[in-house]
Order: C-alpha cells, then sequence, then structure tokens
C-alpha cells in the first residue's frame, strides 16, 4: 500500500461532496476505467460561482481523496478562480502525494475543469 | 494502526508469519554461533553442520536429495538463477525458451532479459482459468528448445498446473530442461521433485512459516547450471557468498515442520476457502471468483468485484482490521493490473477490481465470517461513489 498522507487518508476514508446533480449545469468526466482511474464531475453555477459541486470516482485511495478535495476547494469560487486549480494546488492540499499518484491529481483537476467548461460551452450556445 | 473489533491477516501468498518454533532454533545463529561456515576452525563447523542438517531438511521437503538443495536469498533469486543459468548452460544445445503466461515477474522477466540477449522466447496462453493446457506446452516444442519453466501454482489466482503432464510432454518430445517455480506450493501443498518429473524447482522459505531471506533452488543431480553469482565456491561451486546462516537453519525448521503438518493445514484451509469462495459470491452481487474453481491452493480465495477498484477496497479492509491484496493497476508501482489475469482474459476494467484473500493457518471460521460481515457495507460504499455502478444501474433499469 503506498504511504498516504493523514490529509489524503481523511479525505479517502470520509470524502466529501460525493454524488451526483441531477440538474447540473455543467458535467466533466475523464479517465477510463483500464487505466484505473474515472471520474465525473457536477457544478452547479449561481451568480458565476460554483454554488455546488460533486462527484463520482471509480479509483485508488488517492483518485478519492483528490476528487474530494477537488470538490471542497471548488465550492464557492467565481468560474475563473475555478479554472485557476491546478493539480499541484490539489496535491499540495492533500500534503503530497506518492510519485506514482500524481497523474490521480492531474485527473481531478482536469474534471472540473471540464465541467466548467461544459457550462461555458452550454452558455455560449444558448447566448 | 486503527484499532478495530479484529485483526484478520489474510495475505498469506506475500508471506507468512516465522513460527515460534523456528525463530527459537534461528536464535543460537543470530548469537553465539556466528561462525562463517567456509571457515575451517570450529566456529566455521558449527555453522557448516546448521547449513547442512537444514540441507537435508529442506529436501526432505520435496523429496530430493541434500546435495541438490542450493541455497539463495528469496525465491526470485532462485528463479533468476534458474532461468538465466539454465538457459546459459544449454545455449550450446539452442536458444529457444518455453514459459507460461501466468509466471511471476522473477520468471517472467528474467526469460524477458535473455531474449534481449539473443535468446527466443515463447509464451504459452493459459485458459479463462489460468490452467496451462500440455498439450498447449507441446505445441510450442521445438528441436532447439532447452529450457521450459511453467509454475506449480499461482499465488495470485490460486490454480494449480498439471506440472507432472507438462514434464511429461517436455521430456517425450524434446530435450529441453523443465523449471518449476514451486514458490507457491513447496510446504503447503504435497511437492515432490521425482512424481513432478521436474529438473529444477524453486521454493522459499517466507511462504511456509519460515524466514524471509532465505530460500532455495533444488536442482536434480547431473544438470549444469551456469553461476548466476561469481565469487567463493559455497553450494558446490554454483552459488557464491558467505550464507545467511540462521535464516538457512531457521528454514530448514519451517521445512520439517511443514512436512509434519501438510496434511493438517491443508485440511483446516480448504473448507475455510470455501466457506469464504461461497460467502462472498452469495453476499457480493457482480463478483467473480478468478482461478480455478476447485484445483486451486487451500488458502487462496480470489475474486474481481465489479464496478470498484482494488487499492480502494484494500484500503477500506485495512481500515477494518483486514490484511488482503489485489492485482489493480492503481496497486502495483507499475500502475498496470495484474498480467495474470489479463492472460486469463479478464478484461483491463474488471481486473482493476481484483481482491485476493490468501488464508493461512491461523485464520479461523470466525475470521471468515468477520470478512463477510465487513466487505459488504465497503463495497455497497464504493459502488455508491463509482460512475461506472451508476451507469450500469442506470442501463440495468
Amino acid at each position: 500500500m503506498p504511504i498516504y498522507s493523514e490529509k489524503v487518508m481523511e479525505h479517502f476514508m470520509n470524502p466529501r461532496n460525493v454524488g451526483e446533480i441531477p440538474d447540473a449545469d455543467g458535467v466533466g468526466e475523464v479517465g477510463n476505467p483500464i487505466c484505473g482511474d474515472m471520474m465525473t464531475f457536477y457544478i452547479k453555477v449561481k451568480d458565476n460561482r460554483l454554488e455546488d459541486v460533486k462527484f463520482k470516482t471509480f479509483g485508488c485511495g488517492a483518485a478519492i481523496a483528490v476528487s474530494s478535495m477537488v470538490s471542497e476547494m471548488a465550492k464557492g469560487k467565481t468560474l475563473d478562480e475555478g479554472m485557476m486549480i491546478s493539480n499541484r494546488d490539489v496535491a499540495d492540499e492533500l500534503g503530497g502525494l506518492p510519485k506514482n499518484k500524481w497523474h490521480c491529481s492531474n485527473l481531478g483537476a482536469e474534471a472540473l475543469h471540464k465541467a466548467i467548461e461544459d457550462y461555458r460551452s452550454k452558455q455560449a450556445r444558448e447566448a | 494502526m486503527a484499532e478495530t473489533a479484529r485483526r484478520v491477516y489474510a495475505d498469506s501468498a506475500a508471506t507468512t508469519r516465522l513460527l515460534p518454533e523456528v525463530l527459537e532454533a534461528m536464535l543460537p545463529y543470530l548469537k553465539d554461533v556466528f561462525g562463517n561456515p567456509s571457515s575451517l576452525h570450529d566456529w566455521g563447523a558449527q555453522a557448516q553442520e546448521a547449513v547442512e542438517q537444514a540441507r537435508g531438511q529442506v529436501a526432505a521437503l520435496i523429496g530430493g536429495r541434500p546435495e541438490e538443495i542450493l541455497f539463495t536469498s528469496c525465491g526470485t533469486e532462485s528463479n533468476n538463477f534458474a532461468i538465466k543459468g539454465l538457459a546459459r548452460a544449454g545455449q550450446e544445445r539452442g536458444k529457444h525458451i518455453v514459459i507460461s503466461a501466468v509466471e511471476h515477474f522473477s520468471v517472467l522477466h528474467s526469460a524477458r532479459a535473455l531474449e534481449k540477449m539473443g535468446f527466443e522466447l515463447s509464451v504459452v496462453p493459459v485458459d479463462r482459468h489460468g490452467w496451462v493446457d500440455p498439450d498447449s506446452v507441446a505445441r510450442h516444442l521445438r528441436e532447439d528448445t532447452i529450457l521450459v519453466s511453467v509454475m506449480h501454482a499461482n499465488g495470485e489466482v490460486g490454480t494449480i498446473e498439471p506440472i507432472k503432464e507438462i514434464a511429461q510432454v517436455v521430456k517425450g518430445k524434446s530435450k529441453a530442461v523443465f523449471h518449476t517455480d514451486a514458490v507457491a506450493t513447496a510446504g503447503t501443498i504435497p511437492v515432490d521433485v521425482a512424481e513432478l518429473g521436474v529438473d529444477a524447482l524453486s521454493l522459499a522459505a517466507n511462504q511456509f512459516y519460515g524466514p524471509k531471506g532465505a530460500a532455495a533452488l533444488w536442482l536434480k543431480r547431473g544438470v549444469r547450471i551456469i553461476p548466476y553469482l561469481d565469487g567463493g565456491v559455497q553450494e558446490g561451486g554454483r552459488r557464491a557468498g558467505t550464507e545467511n546462516v540462521p535464516a538457512i537453519v531457521g528454514m530448514g525448521v519451517a521445512a520439517e515442520i511443514a512436512r509434519r503438518e501438510l496434511a493438517t493445514r491443508m485440511k483446516k484451509l480448504t473448507p475455510l476457502r470455501r466457506r469464504l469462495i461461497d460467502g462472498v459470491l452469495s453476499r457480493v452481487e457482480h463478483s467473480i471468483l478468478t482461478g480455478h474453481p476447485e484445483n486451486r491452493l487451500p488458502g487462496n480465495a480470489s475474486f474481481c468485484i465489479k464496478f470498484i477498484e482494488g487499492e480502494s477496497m484494500l484500503m477500506l479492509l485495512n481500515s477494518r482490521g483486514v490484511a488482503v491484496s489485489s492485482g489493480s493497476a492503481c496497486t502495483s508501482r507499475a500502475l498496470k493490473a495484474s498480467h495474470v489475469l489479463s492472460a486469463m482474459g479478464i478484461p483491463a476494467e474488471v481486473a482493476q477490481s481484483s481482491l485476493l484473500f490468501s488464508l493461512g493457518i491461523d485464520n479461523t471460521e470466525a475470521d471468515i465470517d468477520y470478512i463477510l460481515g465487513v466487505l459488504p457495507p465497503i463495497v455497497d460504499r464504493l459502488r455508491q461513489m463509482s460512475p461506472l455502478w451508476a451507469k450500469f444501474v442506470k442501463e440495468r433499469r
């Protein structure tokens, strides 16, 4: 088993914001089960802010902890601020990740960004 | 370490614990009897005597002669020694090697290393149970085949291979030397080199309640091998280096106990395994047994629990005091799903959900019932989190 930080273990054991948002304003799906991890992020947007963020994740301890951390970091932020959350920020907030789990933090940030982009492209189509 | 209602070690395939009798036997060699077996004085002679006694005990476990036992440091070394040493010894006769697709990395990667050095490698496929068909081995044999290696049993899925039948095929149709990796079986199920008909066999002490740091390669009298370590003339000049005397002594005693207790251990483990397999398959929907349903190691219960990933299951089981393994990509440092499951035709996303329980002599019915109590809620919890499960449920409706 990889040596995970206390923070990773805490988020893995008690993940925040697990679930789906049925009437989500944006959805971001990344990864695939063949390479090991898959994440789906759902966002609800109000006044240009991430009012609600939820996720579903198939993957290892790090993948689940990353998803939980990203959702917590993103909630309440503006869309631009959400787009600024980087994989590095997520890994730092989690007190670091083992090297072979870095790709998990990439996936988490990417899934969030995709959900925001999904929302923005929908907005653009409606406008 | 979390405080849990119960602590259940179900990872005997990784390693077993040291029996107290084995530790007791080792202690003098970690203290007062510290001589180097190669030394000519009394200190050396005493150590030498202990190593020779262990050689006899290990030979007896597998029905070999003491002089046919070469001590090594671990199963991986035994397999490297066998594959590389036997291939190099046979290279004037040919350069073709045959192994199965489910071999341990220490065999597979040794063979791949030889391939880079100019040897040719054929990998025999397995069926969906991880079983190697002797006829399939026969089809891969050639005039210039010099070495065949098929494991006695696969520790990851438990399947026991038809080594005796494969040996007959190899001996009947080729001039190849036949090696079997018996690390998962020696000390666990009956292993008799004459009965199996092999030329070389690897075994490791930490798989049968002996110490880490001692293992052996049994090499039939008359079979040539090129040494892997160059140096002094220890182990008949075939494996140089000062012997790990305490560990070798421990291996000997563990082998003697294993030989005595083998039948009792098997009789204890087999029903526990059955209880665990039946329990998981009936209580966890969309779980499948991997490996052969009947012809498997007595303590091995391996599954794929679809729609969730192995490492997260492993971690949650650990938080409830249960130690297991998984062949998922996330649990491997190389981030690749198990080559064994893949060779059995299990799709990559299903292999991600691999979960391996390997029971040992300390496990009890109460342990099994505890596992069967804690596992289903863990699976539910991870499935509630899984987008794959959500998709499956939607499509099912």
